[in-house]
C-alpha cells in the first residue's frame, strides 16, 4: 500500500542522501521522493510516497535522522495532493487536432509540438495523470516523466506522526 | 577572550571542554596539522597499531567509564579501518566520537590520495556524521558531536575535517553551541502510560523483568534492583545488561536467549507480562519471534521510539529515559499499592525459582582431562569477586564468560554484543583499562579472535596499560566448528586453528608482555594468582582447553524458545 510522508528537514548537506540511505537500509520502498525549499528559511520538505504495509516504522525511522524536524502521515483526503507529467503522444498532423481536444479537457497544455507527437504538460491529482495517461493509451504514449507527488495539509486537518 | 586559532587547535581546545582526556588514534597526511599541536594538548595520544583497534578501545573506554570515548584517524585508508569499530558502537549504543581527516576540500571528489567517501560509507553506521567545509563551525560542530553521543540513545558520531581547514584560522569565541531543532530526546515518561503500566504490573501474575543494555548506557541500575524488589520481579539480564542487576539478586535468572539460562529463557516463555526496559528484542533473546513469549503482554519503554513496536508490539510503550522511568514507575507502584505489600506473584516465583535450582549452568571439569573454558572462567570469576573488569571477544568463550562471570555492578562487563566483532576484547580492555588506570582489567578472548587484533598488546606494553588476558585456546574458530557439528553433520570448513602456530607464549613475550601456559586443571589457580602478581607488564595466559565442548543450554538458530536444548544429549 501507498503511504504519503511529508517530511520537515533541516536543509543541510546530505539530509537527501541520509533520508535514501535510510529508506535503502532498512528495506523500505520508494515510490517517489520529491524535496524542495519551504516558507521556513533552513528548512526544506520531503515528500515521499512509499510503498509498505505498515508505516510507523518508517515514521519513527525518519525522526530517528538528526535533521528531521517532523513528520507528517497523510490520510487519504487530508491533505492537497498535486504531480506533475511531462508525457509525449504520437500524433502526426492529422491526428494532432483530435488529440489536442482530448487533452483540453484534462487543461493540460501542449508544451512542445513535434512532426509526429505531441508534448503535453499535465497538472493535478495523481488519478488524474492516470486518467489522462488511459485516455491517451490508444494513441500511443512514446515518453513520460513525472514530478512525483508534493502534498500540503489542508486546512489542519492532520496531525503530526507521534514524534519522539 | 578572542583569539586567532588554527582549526586543529580550536578541535583540540573544544574537546578539551568537554573533558577529553584520552584519545585513541594513528596519525597520517591528513591529520598532520591536528597532530602537532596535539603535541601541546592536556589530551594524552594513545598510538594504537590499527585503526580498528584505536575505535575499539574507544569503546571500552565508554563502557567501563561511562563517558564518550575519543578516537582519531587519517583519510582514506585510516577511516576505512574505523568503520567496524563505528558499526559496532552503533550496533551497542555506545558513545563514541571519531575524528578523521580528509583530503583537502578542493582535492574533494577528484579520487586524491587517499581520499574516501568516509561521510557517505560511514552514516548508516552512525547515530550521525558531519563533512565541516568551514573552520568556524568546529566548535560547534564537536559540541554537537558530544552531545548527540552521550544523550538520547546514544551511539558513535564521526567528524570528517579536511586538511585545510583543520590547517586555516578562525577566531576563537568560546567554545560551541548546539543547535539541532529537530533532536529532542525525552526524559520523563508520559504519566499516563506510567499509571497504565503498574496498573498492568498490578494485574499480572507471571510478570518478568526483561533488563536490557540501555539500563546500562543510562546508569539506572540502582534504580533497576529497586524497582525489581518493590515490584517483586524476577529478572533477566541480556547479554549486554550483565551486571546493571546483581547476579546475587535472589530472583534473578541469569541471561535470556540462544545461550540463556533454561529458568531465564523459559520465565520469558511463560511470562503473562514482559516489563521491557532498554532491550530490543534482539534474535538471540526472541529465537522464532512468533513463538517468542506468546502468553505476554509487553511493557516496553525505550529511550528510541523506533525500537517499541519494531519486532514485538507493545501494549504500553513508554519512550524515556530509563533511569527517569524507573523513578516514576516506583513512585506510581508505591502509590498505586497504597500501602500493601508488593505484589503476590509468590506462586510465579516460586514456579521460576524452582526452574534455576532444577537446571544450573553445569560443567564437568575432570581432574585429569583438558581443561575446560567454563572451569577456568569459572575459578578466575571467583578469584576476582567483582573487583575485576571483564572483556571478551566473540564466539563460545564470550558465552561462557556471560554465563559463568559472576556479575554483580554495571561498566564492569565489556563485549560486542550487536555487531559482534571477533577481535574487541584486547583493544576494548586496553581502552577500559585507560579509564580505570586502579581497576584489575581481564578480557577472556578466543585463539581466532585474539589473532584479529592482538597487536594492541604492544600499545598496551608501550602506553602502561597492564591487561591481562586469557586466550581460550581450543584450537579452533570454535562457535563456527560448533554449529558446523550441530547442523551440518560434523562436516568441518573452515575452522581449524590447531596446528600448534602461532606460539602464543612467545608472541605474548615479543609484544613486550608476559607470557604464560596452563594445560591442566589443577594448574589453573595459582596460574591466575601468578598473573595477578604482575603489576607492571600486561600478561598473556594461554589457556590450552578442550576442542571439543560445546556451550549449552542452546536454542537452534529460528527455532522456538521452547524448544531449548540443555545438553549434548537433549540434541537426539
Ligand atoms: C570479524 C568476525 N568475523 C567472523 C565472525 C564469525 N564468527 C563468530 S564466532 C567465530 C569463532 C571465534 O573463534 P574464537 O575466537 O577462537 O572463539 P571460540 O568460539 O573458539 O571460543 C567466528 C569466526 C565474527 N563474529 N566476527
Ligand atoms: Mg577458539
Amino acid at each position: 500500500m501507498n503511504h504519503l510522508i511529508s517530511v520537515l528537514v533541516e536543509n543541510k548537506p546530505g539530509v537527501l542522501a541520509r533520508v535514501a540511505t535510510m529508506f535503502a537500509r532498512r528495506g523500505f520502498n520508494i515510490h517517489s521522493l520529491t524535496v524542495g525549499p519551504t516558507a521556513e528559511e533552513g528548512m526544506s520538505r520531503m515528500t515521499v510516497v512509499a510503498d509498505t504495509p505498515e508505516v510507523e516504522q518508517i515514521t519513527k525511522q525518519l525522526y530517528k535522522l538528526v535533521h528531521t524536524v517532523k513528520v507528517t502521515e497523510f490520510e487519504p483526503g487530508q491533505a492537497v495532493v498535486r504531480e506533475l507529467m511531462l508525457v509525449k503522444i504520437n500524433a502526426d498532423p492529422k491526428r494532432r487536432s483530435e488529440v489536442l481536444n482530448a487533452a483540453s479537457v484534462f487543461d493540460a497544455s501542449a508544451v512542445d509540438i513535434g512532426s509526429s507527437s505531441l508534448t503535453f504538460q499535465v497538472t493535478g491529482t495523481p488519478e488524474m495523470l492516470a486518467d489522462f495517461l488511459e485516455m491517451m493509451r490508444p494513441y500511443g504514449v512514446s515518453a513520460l516523466v513525472k514530478s512525483g507527488r508534493i502534498a500540503l495539509a489542508k486546512n489542519s486537518k492532520t496531525k503530526a506522526a507521534a514524534g519522539p | 577572550m578572542s583569539e586567532q586559532l588554527t582549526g586543529a587547535q580550536a578541535l583540540l581546545r573544544s574537546l578539551e571542554l568537554e573533558g577529553v582526556e584520552v584519545a585513541f588514534g594513528v596519525p597520517g597526511g591528513a591529520v598532520l596539522p591536528l597532530y602537532d599541536p596535539l603535541l601541546d594538548s592536556s589530551i594524552r595520544h594513545v598510538l594504537a597499531r590499527h585503526e580498528q583497534g584505536a575505535g575499539h578501545m574507544a569503546s571500552g573506554y565508554a563502557h567501563a567509564s561511562g563517558k564518550v570515548g575519543v578516537t582519531i584517524a587519517t583519510s582514506g585508508p585510516g577511516a576505512t579501518n574505523l568503520v567496524t569499530p563505528l558499526a559496532d558502537a552503533y550496533a551497542d549504543s555506545i558513545p563514541v566520537v571519531a575524528i578523521t581527516g580528509q583530503v583537502a576540500s578542493s582535492s574533494i571528489g577528484y579520487d586524491a590520495f587517499q581520499e574516501a567517501h568516509t561521510w557517505g560509507i560511514t552514516a548508516p553506521c552512525t547515530k550521525h556524521n558531519y563533512l565541516v567545509t568551514d573552520v568556524n563551525d568546529i566548535p560547534d560542530v564537536v559540541r554537537e558531536a558530544f552531545h548527540l553521543a552521550a544523550t538520547g540513545r546514544q551511539g558513535p558520531v564521526l567528524v570528517d575535517i579536511p586538511k585545510d581547514v583543520l590547517a586555516a584560522t578562525m577566531t576563537w569565541t568560546g567554545g560551541g553551541t548546539v543547535n539541532l531543532p529537530g533532536y529532542k530526546p525525552r526524559s520523563e515518561g508520559h504519566h499516563k502510560q506510567i499509571s497504565a503500566a503498574v496498573k498492568l504490573l498490578l494485574e499480572s501474575e507471571r510478570p518478568v523483568f526483561y533488563a536490557g543494555g540501555g539500563l546500562v548506557r543510562a546508569e539506572a541500575s540502582q534504580e533497576a534492583l529497586a524497582f525489581a524488589k518493590a515490584a517483586n520481579l524476577p529478572v533477566v539480564t541480556t547479554l549486554m545488561a550483565r551486571g546493571v542487576i546483581p547476579d546475587s539478586y535472589e530472583k534473578h535468572l541469569g541471561m535470556p536467549g540462544m545461550h540463556g539460562t533454561y529458568a531465564a529463557t523459559m520465565s520469558l516463555q511463560k511470562a503473562d507480562l514482559l516489563v521491557t526496559i532498554g532491550a530490543r528484542f534482539d534474535d538471540r533473546v526472541t529465537g522464532k519471534v512468533s513463538a517468542f513469549a506468546p502468553y505476554a503482554k509487553v511493557i516496553h519503554v525505550d529511550i528510541d521510539p523506533a525500537e517499541i513496536g519494531k519486532v514485538r508490539n507493545a501494549e504500553v510503550p513508554i519512550v524515556g529515559h530509563a533511569r527517569a522511568v524507573l523513578s516514576q514507575l516506583i513512585a506510581e507502584l508505591a502509590k498505586q499499592l497504597d500501602g500493601e505489600p508488593a505484589p503476590k506473584n509468590q506462586p510465579w516465583i516460586d514456579t521460576v525459582l524452582g526452574w534455576r535450582h532444577d537446571n544450573p549452568l553445569v560443567y564437568d571439569q575432570r581432574p585429569d582431562g583438558p581443561i575446560l573454558q567454563q572451569y577456568f572462567i569459572d575459578e578466575l570469576s571467583r578469584q576476582m569477586g567483582d573487583t575485576a573488569i571483564v572483556c571478551a571477544g566473540v564466539g563460545q568463550h564470550q558465552m561462557w564468560t556471560s554465563q559463568f562471570w559472576r556479575f554483580e555492578r554495571p561498566n564492569a562487563w565489556v563485549n560486542s554484543g550487536g555487531l559482534g566483532t571477533m577481535g574487541y576484547a584486547v583493544p576494548a580492555a586496553v581502552g577500559a583499562q585507560a579509564a580505570m588506570p586502579d581497576t584489575t582489567v581481564w578480557a577472556i578472548d578466543g585463539d581466532g579472535c585474539f589473532q584479529m587484533t592482538s597487536q594492541e598488546l604492544i600499545t598496551a606494553a608501550i602506553e602502561g596499560f597492564p591487561v591481562k588476558i586469557a586466550i581460550m585456546n581450543n584450537g579452533a574458530l570454535g562457535m563456527v566448528k560448533q554449529w558446523q557439528n550441530l547442523f551440518y553433520d560434523g562436516r568441518l570448513s573452515g575452522v581449524d586453528l590447531s596446528g600448534g602456530l602461532p606460539d602464543f607464549v612467545m608472541l605474548a613475550e615479543a609484544m613486550g608482555c608476559v607470557g604464560m601456559r596452563v594445560d591442566n586443571p589443577a594448574d589453573v589457580p595459582a596460574i591466575i594468582e601468578k598473573a595477578m602478581s604482575v603489576t607492571d607488564k600486561p600478561v598473556v595466559i594461554e589457556v590450552v582447553c578442550d576442542p571439543e565442548e560445546m556451550v549449552f543450554p542452546m536454542v537452534p538458530a529460528g527455532g522456538s524458545n521452547d524448544d531449548v536444548v540443555l545438553n549434548k544429549d537433549g540434541l537426539k
